[in-house]
């Protein structure tokens, strides 16, 4: 951690960390304390008084039933994303992988969504299923389907999964094929000889080998899906239609901005960083010690 | 390859080269978009392939008032904005990053241990989470519609701190005896042998926090009120909302696809140091 040889203690060290230390605590820590301390107070309807009600915020959270079911919404949400853009990541990488010439080619095709800006993925995807313009709707006609994602609910949670995933495709892709080339060719040789075919291979031996990354792409996608999609959902649904895509980030910020019920959201802000911090830890706990072979 | 087996290998081709179309779909249909003029993008299918209006809606967008009845600055005017956050963002986070890595590193100090964990934490608490207080301080210090308030809240990094210490950990304690012996100060030290010896690092980093500040959404849209300080990235909401009373979808889709370019261009041209950045900051 520190340097066997280093420099004498002087003044100098405090100048050199009070510009990163001072940003942490104006706008890190101070916030944060202030978002506990609101989480535990009521204001009343005019906003002329605050009574301090420790845990009755939360308690409220609790009993909820509309909290609840964005709790469960921000899962189901989260694993679809990350289902689809790992398992498309996976599956194209396991096909650059095979290919000699052009893999790096083909990493520069695929890796540039991760560039464009969520609330823009969003835009993109809000066109093309614009019930009146958009290609897609205008495809599903013809095979009798009718698109409206203002009106219904599941087609407008599906539209912000895909279009979420779709920009998370990228960096997934990336990561699993820079682990399937880093797999000794040996193993891969050794399975060949004793005539295992490619899918098999992929199955038995990459797959297996490629599992620390998969299982820290997990927690990566499930913080992109949890706190990343916010200019998504707000570009293409606003949480709607009634609701139904209100994912937590969300509901706080509506809560907050929109509802002005500071206490409310305040404790939902609470939870939600006592569930960074918990993937944080799982990340570091478990993912530390990964991916070398 | 380990074995020849040619009808996988043009498989192979075939589903990636299918892969990039799937990908590359709605960027080719933003472009189209952008190519065409008012009256053909209010017709049922839109077209797949482009028109020739391409210049026109350039020039419209990025110089004239953008989308018309709207109180939208012009979008070279965002465009600016949203460069002078990024780099602020950027080059903000390398800098307190670099010194502070710097102390923790090489300096024997009280409380370097509980700096290093102060400066951890923040990892934990990313703005969603910390929406309503943090606007409240910002609000508090005057820093409504500004530059500072854009960039200053978001450049404290611990993994771009982390980083830095990483690579200054790899650093032979050779080159500080010499230094030392040779007299050179701790600021010496630091700007004649770990800046240039960190170089592709500093890019790596500056890449993938361009981009990261280019994007910026959440935080510009809840302290900017200010049409003149509205970001490119921003801009893209207001003008849908807008789109559902007139809808002007080529110069919508010009001003995603203006919004898109510079950042896709870095990760693009400079590839290398971008996937360097990427596995050396997430890891």
């Amino acid at each position: 951690m520190l340097k066997r040889v280093h420099f004498p203690t002087s003044v100098l060290p405090y100048l050199l960390v009070a510009p990163q230390i001072l940003v942490t605590l104006i706008f890190f820590i101070w916030p944060a304390s202030q978002a506990m301390y609101q989480s535990m107070r009521i204001e009343d309807a005019f906003g002329l008084s605050t009574e301090f009600v420790w845990f009755e915020n939360f308690q409220i959270l609790a009993e909820d039933k509309q909290y609840f079911e964005t709790f469960w919404r921000t899962i189901i949400f989260s694993a679809c994303v990350a289902f689809i853009s790992m398992s498309v990541a996976l599956f194209l990488a396991g096909f650059a992988d095979r290919v000699v010439r052009g893999a790096m080619a083909y990493r520069t095709m695929l890796i540039w969504p991760y560039a464009v800006a969520p609330v823009l993925a969003g835009a993109l995807w809000v066109f093309m299923f614009n019930p009146t313009l958009g290609i897609f709707p205008y495809l599903l006609e013809f095979v009798g389907y009718d698109w409206n994602h203002y009106l219904n609910g599941h087609q407008a949670m599906l539209l912000v999964i895909l279009a979420a995933a779709w920009k998370q495709v990228a960096y997934n892709f990336l990561f699993y094929l820079a682990a399937m080339q880093s797999i000794p060719k040996s193993v891969i040789e050794a399975s060949a000889i004793d005539g295992a075919g490619p899918v098999r291979r992929f199955r038995t031996i990459i797959l297996p080998l490629v599992s620390p990354t998969t299982f820290f792409l997990l927690v990566i996608n499930a913080v992109y899906a949890f706190f990343d999609t916010f200019g998504i959902i707000h570009a293409v649904t606003q949480g709607g239609p009634a609701g139904a895509t209100t994912i937590l980030v969300y509901k706080v910020y509506n809560d907050g901005f929109v509802g002005l019920d500071l206490g409310g959201s305040a404790a939902q802000s609470v939870i939600l960083m006592i569930l960074v911090i918990s993937m944080t830890v799982i990340q570091f706990r478990y993912v530390e010690k990964k991916v070398d072979y | 390859m380990v074995e020849n087996r040619p009808l996988l290998t043009v498989i192979s081709h075939l589903i990636l080269l299918v892969g990039i179309l799937l990908i590359a779909l709605p960027i080719w249909i933003t472009f189209v978009a952008a190519t065409h003029d008012e009256a053909r993008m209010l017709q049922a299918p839109i077209p797949m392939l482009p028109g020739g209006y391409f210049w026109e809606n350039f020039k419209r967008t990025l110089f004239g008032s953008g989308l018309s009845g709207t109180e939208i600055a012009p979008v070279w005017r965002m465009l600016a904005n949203s460069l002078a956050m990024a780099m602020m963002i950027s080059l903000g986070k390398i800098s307190i990053s670099l010194i502070s890595a710097f102390a923790i590193v090489y300096f024997k100090f009280p409380f370097r241990m509980g700096f290093f964990w102060l400066i951890f934490i923040t990892l934990m608490l990313p703005v969603e989470v910390r929406i309503m207080p943090t606007f409240q301080v910002v609000a508090n210090l005057g820093m409504l519609n500004s530059y500072w308030g854009l960039s200053i809240p978001l450049i404290a990094s611990a993994t771009a701190t982390f980083m830095f210490r990483q690579v200054f950990l790899t650093i032979p304690d050779e080159m500080l005896e010499s230094a030392r012996i040779d007299g050179a100060s701790p600021m010496r030290f630091f700007w004649d042998i770990l800046i240039p010896l960190s170089r592709t690092n500093i890019a790596a980093l500056f890449v993938i926090l361009f981009i990261y500040g280019w994007n910026q959404y959440l935080w510009p849209l809840l302290i900017t009120t200010d049409a003149d300080m509205t970001t490119i990235v921003m801009s893209i909401k207001q003008m849908l909302e807008a789109a559902e009373q007139s809808p002007q979808w080529n110069v919508i889709m010009m001003t995603a696809l203006l919004a898109m370019i510079p950042p896709v261009f870095v990760v693009i041209s400079m590839q290398k140091l971008f996937v360097q950045g990427l596995t050396e900051t997430d890891k």
